[in-house]
């Protein structure tokens, strides 16, 4: 469904990702893992448009998207959850949630998707007429993941939605993320929390200084001895 | 107790004037985050615009709206595309200040090669005709500026809240990238946001042209306290807009008529450094309107 071919972006003159290649089949759980910096949070920005990729190509479903803006790659289903939740803070829940649904194909079909997410989600429900910057950081990540998933995404893509939550949240949110692979959908998904996302991913890639050193599936990876070394502390 | 009734409406007839230069100005520094030092000069293209469209058409006044509004929305949203967009990649707000003054400058130079230094005045087609209500005289153009600018800031709040373009353009002001990760392109937001704002500026001249001679100085005359009155009621915000402009506007008919218009402007300014020393995020700002600035 996606495949990066020696992918190569960057901030400015700064090139970050040193010709990053992976895939993501249908119905797929894909984790990328690796340290802060190395470049994760960067190839999900490639992906979705907001970085430009200056070599290598993006394919995805056959058409490569690799200079498209991010506005025609959220057409053709890919959805990217920011790292830090990302709301608009002024706004209420509901109208983060419509923000989700922005593109024409979504809208039409809004209603139904948002009393599906809320379904999914009761605390955002309870707290719909909120506005975003009063809620916690657990309910903040619950807001940002239903947002995305109003898109309707064909590939849903995750950064870092543990990151900076207490442990019983970040259990939720696992819980959460579980229940979407669950539902067949396609994922990728960027993690410090190493453990967990191998647990919940079919394979994973390792990033390091911008380049994939690992790949394998995910169960062997976590008994893999460089992984346990340097990302599970065993 | 007829002349202070008097003196107060005509304070919030100035404040309805003040209210509908002032709220293009709030509405592109809430979204885009640039200071638009041509806002002004661009009211004057405008009223010369209706000036040339009355005399040349021979049209009420108030007919060159359906011209002025559409034409200075396209000025403003080529401003934003050629000017202001292409310097957002410098990442330095000082160059887009200096665009704008540069705009600023050069409008007027035209305006003073085409029409000269010399007043015009726009035919008045009866809108200076006072109107007895109770004690109190009004001109029937000004009653139209100040009901024009209450449906404006209503029009414009209901816009911004209640329709999905609305939404987006809120959205690219609180967070640009989260904003183009749910598909909006920021860009666009930006272009229709500045067109919006300068064609409030088109509806303004069409108002204000029968009323006030065109110059080609006119837009630094009124936008000054246009600018006053952004930075009082809450930069970004419009209801602020509408409350600043009309303590502004009966303030300065007050001190006008009762300490003197010499001081009036004194007693203005000195009123708005109080008030902002007291509340600087100004009378309906928000700390969260000014961080709206993306992270
Ligand atoms: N907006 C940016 N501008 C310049 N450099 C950046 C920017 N964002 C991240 N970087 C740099 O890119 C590198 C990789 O960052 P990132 O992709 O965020 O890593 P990760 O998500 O794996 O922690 C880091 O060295 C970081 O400093
Ligand atoms: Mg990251």
């Amino acid at each position: 469904m996606l495949e990066l071919r020696d992918v190569h972006a960057g901030y400015g003159p700064t090139t970050i990702l040193h010709g990053v290649s992976l895939t993501v089949q249908a119905g797929e759980v894909v984790t990328i893992v690796g340290g802060n910096g190395a470049g994760k949070t960067t190839t999900l920005r490639a992906i979705a448009g907001v970085v430009s990729t200056t070599a290598g190509q993006i394919l995805f479903e056959g058409e490569d998207i690799s200079t498209l803006s991010p506005h025609d790659i959220v057409d053709l289903g890919i959805t990217m959850i920011p790292e830090g939740r990302q709301l608009f803070p002024d706004m209420t829940v509901r109208e983060n949630l419509l923000m989700g649904a922005y593109r024409p194909a979504a809208r039409a079909a809004r209603a139904d998707t948002l009393e599906e997410v809320l379904t999914l989600f009761p605390r955002v429900r309870e707290r719909i007429d909120q506005r975003a910057s009063h809620l916690s950081g657990g309910e903040q990540q619950m807001v940002a993941i239903a947002r995305g998933m109003m898109a309707r995404p064909k590939l849903l893509m995750f950064d870092e939605p543990s990151l900076g939550l207490a442990p019983k949240i970040v259990s939720q949110v696992f819980q959460v993320i579980e229940q979407i692979e669950a539902s067949g959908a396609t994922v990728l998904i960027v993690e410090q929390n190493v453990f967990h996302t191998l647990k919940a991913a079919n394979r994973g890639y390792v990033l390091e200084n911008g380049e994939i050193v690992l790949s394998d599936d995910a169960e062997a990876l976590l008994t893999n001895d460089h992984i346990r070394q340097a990302y599970l502390g065993i | 107790m007829d002349t202070f009734l008097q003196v107060l409406v005509n304070g919030i007839m100035l404040g309805g004037l003040f209210t509908i230069v002032a709220i293009g100005l709030t509405l592109i520094f809430g979204i885009v985050k640039v200071i638009n030092f041509a806002h002004g000069e661009f009211l004057m293209v405008g009223m010369y615009l209706a000036y040339l469209l009355t005399v040349g058409l021979g049209v009420h006044p108030y007919v060159t709206v359906v011209a002025l509004a559409p034409a200075l929305f396209v000025l403003g949203a080529l401003a934003q595309r050629f000017i202001i967009q292409p310097l957002l990649a410098a990442r330095d707000e000082h160059v887009q200040i200096f665009a704008t003054v540069g705009l600023s400058t050069a409008l007027i130079n035209l305006a003073l090669m085409v029409f000269g230094a010399d007043i015009v005045n726009t035919p008045s087609s009866g809108l200076r005709t006072p109107l007895e209500i109770g004690p109190v005289r009004v001109l029937i153009g000004q009653i139209c500026i100040l009901v024009t600018a209450v449906v404006a800031v209503i029009g414009l709040q209901l816009f911004l809240g209640r329709t999905n373009t609305g939404r987006a353009i809120r959205a690219v002001a609180q967070n640009r990238t989260a904003a183009q990760l749910m598909g909006i392109n920021a860009n666009r937001m930006h272009i229709l946001t500045f067109g919006i704002g300068t064609a409030c500026v088109g509806v303004a001249a069409a108002l204000v042209a029968p009323l006030y001679p065109t110059s080609p100085n006119i837009g630094t005359y009124f936008v000054l306290t246009a600018f006053v009155v952004v930075v009082l009621g809450g930069l970004g915000s419009i209801p602020g807009a509408l409350l600043g402009a009309m303590v502004i506007g009966v303030v300065d008919a007050m001190s006008g008529f009762y300490i003197g218009s010499d001081l009036r402007e004194a007693v203005v300014f000195g009123m708005f450094l109080v008030i902002l020393i007291l509340r600087p995020s100004g009378l309906l700002g928000s700390r969260s309107t000014l961080s709206h600035v993306s992270p």
